[in-house]
């Protein structure tokens, strides 16, 4: 049976990292049924691909071993032994601060929008967590996100301010984008927040590009740089083309990107199984020339240990790395959904799955914190997402002029003139009537 | 029959030759003193070459590019003068390599973006839009994209219907973009220079044809800070009897539309578009108030084409001016068939011109 495949594999660690190309066909074919995709028995049990066997170009695998070998370490010693706790007390909070405040601004945005302040698409995170704060959490400021229209929490996590992301969701002029972009299209170039795309797979080349830019600057402008961009979509995007033309593109070029996909089984109401040839989607990246990777995306300690890999792995110029995490969204796919087509059972099992309780668990467990800090953490949280609904309650609407501002960097789109200044500047330009 | 173009001030005597060695403007000194010829690669060559070397931020990508030396050897010796991180050889992925030159130009660079074929960018049009056009605007000014989607656009001889569709009025329709289409080498080099140095999204349509149309220009032209205005058109022909507005390769037609109409009294003014959004309203206006007629000609189809929209800002700006009504020269309403003979008729030639001018001026019988 597939359970007991997967937890035979996983207690034998040296046999894998030794026999990678026999075991490894095998491996792939054995463990990953669909009924285990669905948090079997086996809940969170991590599968890692390493491609040595199939990749002509060995180096390039030569790092992922390191993954799989400290992930399986601690697995095995993961009895709450105290000297092996994968966070400290101070990374512990943090987390539970970023998924706190993640649940908690998208529980407010679903009461707003019921209650009209909200309009438009509204694509909520609930239950996805753990993805974004074991990801996002790890990166600099000047390194880059870019996601879908599920993208909340992904600019909440990498640092916009609350108030800015709300009264953006409510249209008001002290949003993030001015009121301009939407709950869809989330830009901060503070932040290195590259949106917020609607179409999915949009993302995708532009992450890369962002990512040919870090390696660029490196390289041709000599620059020290080292940023990292991560591509967060989800498993429909994963059928689409631009996302193997990018995974392609990355690996061939070794590009500073991890493509992180958030697979919670459900594209709207287009079952993942119902859509894909081959639904494991870690596989592709094999395919590639790059690792691909599984993790519980339910479970925040897993996929940070992914992502410190990933990262790790992009920042010393390896190349890319695909993530597929195994998630789950406890709403429906926007606020408009009415979400019939999933089987009732099916989220209660996931909701026992809550990221938020399992790391509340494992920080109480641990003894890292008390219960009353992670009580003033949720206190703090709420008091926050409150006041950003106040702000943007009482933030103004853009103003009328805003209507033809910024379609053009360029002031009156005259184009930059010899001396490198906009034209329109010189007084000698003879004013037309071009229209911005 | 579309050979050979002439100026205004073309040198005597001086027949456009192709120059495809070397990326400078090779002078062709005629006796007369004036100009030197440049084909209008040699001028796009050119005008690549000074701004990836004024800026290292600047950099090309595109299937073809490199090693080939350039589908249509536009990009010719930029590899060997910048390297291969520069110079960027593509997979065939319009979408993936037009979306990674957008999020570098998010993030900071100045990418040039190559298409084989501006048919090819409507395997990529999503990112031309969605993520070049629109972003300035959804984000409220903090992320420019500095980027140049440049490649052949319009029919070129023989090649079908898939290759053949011109692409103006698509991409003129879009706020946010930028839209040029030179004609002459001093289009193509200043126009080239502005939208590289530029910070918005730029779709520039050269066109295939023109590759290897020779023009003269000035030394002015050849200086490396030389650019032109965006949105500004220019009044190639001056005249009194009729405007002819016109862009690309329809310039050079109307050009000699405008010759034959004045051997028969009429005298044409012909307007190069140069860019096509932000269009030049003014001086079409000020164009046809003088003149009072106006034919549009150009070689897309016709239905909510450029033509259609300068008819449309005509008449709300200049009704009044209006003696006749506005002529429309478009390419056929049909896919470019391939037949040399069909292929003839489904593109504006210059008898088309000539005759609606000559309706315009209701002179013909």
């Amino acid at each position: 049976m597939a359970c007991s495949a997967t937890t035979r594999i996983i207690h034998n660690p040296l046999a894998i990292s030794s026999s990678r190309s026999a075991e490894k066909s095998d491996f792939s074919c054995k463990i990953l049924s669909p009924s285990s995709f669905w948090g079997s028995a086996s809940l969170g049990k991590k599968l890692l691909s390493v491609n040595k066997a199939i990749s002509p170009i060995s180096r390039r695998s030569a790092t992922v071993v390191a993954v799989s070998d400290v992930v399986k370490e601690k697995k095995l010693k993961s009895s709450s032994s105290v000297s092996n706790l994968l966070i400290t007390k101070e990374e512990g909070l943090v987390l539970y601060e970023d998924m706190v405040l993640g649940r908690a601004f998208e529980d407010m945005c679903a009461q707003m929008y019921y209650r009209g302040k909200m309009f438009g698409f509204v694509h909520l995170y609930n239950g996805q967590e753990a993805v974004s704060t074991g990801f996002i959490k790890l990166l600099k400021k000047e390194d880059c996100v870019v996601s879908t229209y599920r993208d909340h929490v992904h600019a909440l996590s990498k640092g916009v301010p609350a108030r800015q992301v709300m009264s953006e969701l409510f249209g008001k002029t002290t949003g993030c984008c001015r009121g301009q972009g939407g709950s869809m299209h989330m830009f901060s170039k503070e932040h290195n927040v590259l949106g917020g795309f609607a179409f999915i797979g949009e993302g995708i080349p532009v992450a890369t590009g962002a990512a040919f830019t870090s390696k660029y600057k490196r390289e041709v402008l000599k620059e020290d740089c080292d940023e990292v961009t991560l591509a967060f979509f989800g498993d429909g995007t994963c059928n689409n083309g631009q996302f193997f033309e990018c995974l392609n593109m990355a690996a061939l070029w070794k590009l500073p990107i991890v493509f992180v996909v958030e697979n919670n089984l459900w594209a709207i109401g287009m079952s993942h199984l119902r859509a894909t040839s081959d639904p494991e989607i870690w596989k592709k990246g094999p395919a590639f020339g790059m690792p691909g990777v599984h993790v519980d995306g339910m479970d925040v300690l897993k996929v940070r240990e992914v992502a410190i890999e990933a990262v790790g792995r992009a920042r010393r110029g390896e190349g890319p790395t695909l993530v597929e995490c195994e998630t789950y969204r406890f709403r429906g796919h926007s606020l408009a959904d009415p979400d019939e087509l999933r089987d009732p059972a099916e989220k209660a099992h996931y909701a026992t799955r809550d990221p938020i309780t399992a790391l509340k668990k494992y920080i109480l467990e641990n003894k890292l914190a008390s219960e009353a800090e992670l009580k003033a953490i949720e206190k703090k949280i709420d008091e926050v997402v409150e006041d950003s609904v106040e702000f943007a309650d009482k933030s103004p609407v853009p103003a009328r002029s805003q209507l033809l501002e910024n379609v053009f960097a360029d002031p009156r789109g005259f184009g930059i003139g010899p001396d490198g200044k906009y034209r329109c500047e010189d007084p000698k330009f003879t004013e037309g009537t071009a229209q911005v | 029959m579309w050979g050979i173009i002439r100026q205004r001030a073309a040198c005597k005597g001086n027949h456009a030759s192709n120059l495809e060695q070397g990326i400078r403007a090779i002078a062709l000194r005629t006796f007369s003193s004036s100009a030197k010829q440049m084909t209008v690669r040699d001028a796009l060559n050119s005008a690549l070459d000074e701004e990836m070397s004024a800026d290292p931020k600047v950099f090309i990508m595109g299937e073809e590019v490199g090693e080939y030396q350039g589908a249509y050897k536009i990009s010719k010796g930029l590899l060997d003068k910048y390297g291969p991180d520069r110079v960027v050889d593509t997979p065939i992925t319009e979408a993936g390599f037009a979306g990674i030159g957008v999020g570098a130009a998010y993030y900071g660079l100045r990418p040039v973006i190559e298409f084989m074929t501006f048919n090819f960018s409507m395997q990529a049009i999503d990112h031309i839009i969605n993520s070049a056009a629109k972003s300035n605007y959804m984000s409220a000014g903090q992320i420019s994209v500095p980027i140049v989607f440049r490649g052949p656009n319009g029919a070129a001889a023989g090649v079908g219907a898939q290759h053949s569709q011109c692409y103006a009025a698509w991409y003129g329709a879009i706020p946010g973009l930028k839209v040029l289409a030179p004609y002459s080498s001093e289009d193509a080099r200043g126009l080239l220079k502005a939208a590289i140095r530029d910070p918005d999204p730029v779709v520039f349509l050269e066109n295939e044809l023109l590759y290897g149309e020779s023009f003269p220009i000035s030394d002015e032209v050849l200086d490396s800070s030389f650019s032109l205005p965006i949105g500004k058109a220019k009044i190639e022909r001056e005249g009194k009897d009729v405007t002819i507005t016109a862009f690309s390769k329809m310039v050079g037609y109307a050009l000699q539309a405008a010759d034959i109409l004045a051997k028969e009294g009429i005298n044409a003014e012909v307007i190069n578009l140069r860019t096509i959004r932000p269009l030049d309203r003014s001086t079409i206006n000020s164009s046809v108030r003088k003149t009072n007629r106006l034919v549009t000609v150009e070689e897309g189809f016709p239905q909510h084409g450029v033509g259609a929209e300068i008819c449309a800002t005509v008449v709300e700006d200049s009704f009044e001016y209006l003696d006749a009504p506005v002529e429309r020269i478009a390419g056929a309403d049909v896919p470019m068939p391939y037949a040399a003979n069909l292929e003839r008729m489904a593109v504006p030639q210059v008898e088309d011109i000539v005759r609606a001018a000559k309706r315009a001026c209701y002179r013909s019988h």
